[in-house]
């Protein structure tokens, strides 16, 4: 069994407009101390789909998924008092903007012991050590003298590491962390996926990385999901999305690596990802597609092989394409 | 840490000055001399005239006179009132305390119930709650308190009415009670014998505490809702609920220390409020407190009286929002640690 099964989750807003889904029909699961990594652009409802799994939405949200199972609990029926038990102990999570996430009135000492009180207990005095251990595991110089600094006293990559802290504190058995480099320069960013692999590994805990920076999926994850506006458009192995990306969207985002660049121009993907009322009627990325053809636009695509595409690309070559083998896409690596 | 309160009081030097400056003029811009208008309409001599300008020191240099005015000050001579012939500053210190007492009633007040009423209304954005407490507030906040406070006493105090409190006073007649401290409360619960006072005391407390409440009440429930509206939607709040807190904890800790930070100088700005409130409530409860005084000293003409109270209470506005800066910085730890 594995220890995070969802199947089919949707989350819907609320919205002057109507209702909005930001997340549609999503599956995966994440097996112990397995590292998955969901990719996309902004405004693909990674995050979303994370947040629904915690718990933290907004109440306009409608949360819906045919299973949504942790370690054999069904998340969608328990109570929400039940719920907070999970969330915090067994599954926790990281987030973007470390300056903000933590909160400016208290010191990290605090923040760290709250959540270990909450969840473990014990006296202060066992959870002041316990929190000097936490903050020299994540890599924070004189530890004992950080516990009574407060979160603006301390940089970006500081911040981000009392919050991994705070958030292994109670040993999770699975850990998201949604883009948890994207604020940091570049110099920190590496240190702290480091330390999140490294941490993951000794404490054989999942991770769930979200990320919209695919050298992140090389450098870390096992299985890479990719979601587009909202839909889940591939999934596989990390070795065979990088080798051999079955949708075209996955394709193009390995394109525009600077690392695969071939010519002076780094490739781009044009346009956005759709909104709330610019929603395309059949597939979603056909507005965006190299290959897309009228079946494209009128009709949305079902899953094959874990790639939801009319054409899933085999070797560069989109299958049962009109255009044949003339389409091989640009730039080719198949 | 020292160097803030430091900086804070640099501040209050000049603010001051400012003060005794208005005071000072306050009675020198009135067309005629100070005794001509004391005298009225009966007129005075010439030579009693020249007599009593010397006597108050009106014939010397009005730079010479400022110096004087402000050496005075300094040393807690705030001058005699003409009707009494008692000292101002006694006279203000004997009625102090009634006012305190009100306003700390008042504020406490306005604090308990506006507080968590501007929490739940946060929390509950757009429920009926909510817009039904932005609607009293609002109505709260625009209401004239003289208008409020007759209406209260028609309703409450009538015995046509209800008749369940008393309309005016501190205290109930049938008892004495000897001033120690001055606060009522206090000192009927500590220092009387006489049995039921304290009772009494509360009794007259509670409808100049509603009526001088309304205004600041209005204000911290509003202030509250907008600043818990903007904390809750922080990053931290949604750390803390993944943190798995109980929702009390979020809320009542993580947020709302945060939005304190506002909510803490809006009830220190409202003791400005309040003083000037409890002029009206004073004089429409017959409150024997300073706002009663004033409003008394102005109708009898007693210049040195309103003087002497118009700077000691700027000065003690001054001195409650040093208090608010300092809590301020207490409870904001940008303010007071850096890096």
């Amino acid at each position: 069994m594995s220890l995070l099964d969802i199947k089919n989750l949707s989350v819907e807003f609320q919205t002057a407009h109507g209702m909005f889904r930001a997340v549609d029909g999503v599956n995966f699961n994440v097996d112990k101390g397995q590292i998955l990594s969901i990719v996309g652009e902004s405004g693909s409802g990674k995050s979303v789909s994370m947040l629904a799994l915690m718990g933290l939405l907004p109440w306009t949200a409608k949360v819906t998924a045919d299973v949504m199972t942790f370690d054999g609990i069904d998340l969608l029926s328990i109570s929400k008092k039940e719920r907070r038990k999970i969330i915090g102990k067994d599954i926790s999570m990281i987030f973007q903007e470390p300056m903000t996430s933590l909160n400016p009135c208290f010191t990290v000492g605090y923040q760290i012991m709250e959540v270990m009180k909450e969840h473990l207990g014990g006296t202060k005095k066992e959870l002041e050590k316990r929190a000097v251990e936490l903050l020299g595991m994540v890599g924070i110089p004189a530890p004992e003298s950080r516990l009574k600094a407060y979160p603006h006293q301390m940089s970006g990559g500081m911040n981000q590491r009392v919050m991994i802290a705070m958030m292994i504190a109670c040993k999770p058995r699975l850990l998201i962390a949604d883009e948890p480099t994207t604020a940091l320069d570049v110099t920190i960013q590496a240190q702290i996926l480091e330390l999140l692999v490294e941490l993951q590994k000794k404490q054989d805990m999942a991770l769930v990385l979200i990320t919209h920076d695919m050298g992140v999926v090389a450098e870390t994850a096992e299985r890479v999901v990719v979601q587009y506006a909202g839909q889940q458009v591939e999934k596989q192995e990390v070795k065979g999305l990088f080798n051999h990306p079955g949708h075209p969207y996955t394709h193009a985002l390995l394109n525009a690596l600077p690392e695969r660049a071939t010519d002076k121009h780094l490739p781009s993907i044009p346009g956005v990802v759709p909104g709330q009322l610019d929603r395309p009627k059949g597939c979603l990325f056909s507005p965006r597609c190299e290959f897309a053809t009228d079946l494209c636009h009128a009709t949305p695509p079902t899953t094959t092989n874990g790639v939801l595409c009319h054409y899933p690309l085999q070797d560069g070559v989109p299958t049962g394409h009109p255009g044949g083998q003339q389409s091989k896409v640009a730039g080719g690596n198949g | 840490m020292i160097r803030f309160i430091i900086s804070k009081l640099g501040l209050l030097i000049p603010t001051f000055i400012g003060v005794t400056l208005i005071a000072f003029a306050f009675i020198r811009v009135l067309p005629g001399d100070p005794i001509e208008l004391l005298a009225g309409e009966r007129g005075v001599s010439p030579e009693r005239h020249a007599e009593l300008m010397a006597l108050f020191g009106f014939d010397k240099p009005m730079w010479e006179q400022y110096i004087i005015f402000l050496g005075n000050i300094l040393q807690g001579d705030l001058g005699q009132s003409f009707i009494t012939k008692q000292p101002v500053l006694d006279e203000f210190l004997t009625r102090f305390p009634a006012t305190v007492e009100l306003a700390l009633c008042a504020i406490i007040f306005a604090t308990l119930i506006g507080l968590p009423a501007g929490i739940i209304a946060a929390v509950k954005r757009g429920s009926a709650f909510d817009h039904s407490l932005m609607g009293v507030s609002l109505a709260g906040y625009s209401m004239p308190i003289f208008w409020w406070g007759l209406l209260l006493i028609i309703l409450f105090s009538s015995p046509d009415m209800l008749g369940w409190t008393p309309v005016s006073g501190r205290m109930s007649a049938m008892f004495w009670v000897e001033p120690t401290t001055g606060f009522m409360l206090i000192d009927t619960l500590f220092f009387s014998e006489e049995e039921g006072a304290f009772g009494s005391a509360i009794h007259h407390l509670i409808l100049p505490t509603i009526v001088l409440g309304t205004i600041p009440m209005a204000v911290i429930a509003r202030q509250t809702r907008s600043a818990m509206l903007e904390v809750l939607g922080e990053d931290y709040v949604r750390t803390a609920r993944a943190k798995g807190l109980p929702v009390g904890r979020v809320i009542g800790l993580h947020a709302l220390r945060n939005a304190l930070i506002t909510v803490v100088t809006v009830i220190g700005l409202q003791v400005g409020v309040l003083l000037a409130g409890a002029i009206l409530t004073e004089s429409i409860f017959s409150w024997p407190g300073i706002g009663k005084w004033m409003v008394d000293a102005i109708f009898r003409r007693d210049y040195f009286a309103v003087q002497g109270g118009l700077i000691m209470v700027a000065g003690i506005v001054m001195i409650v929002n040093l208090v608010v800066d300092f809590l301020y910085g207490l409870i904001n730890p940008r303010i007071l640690h850096t890096r």
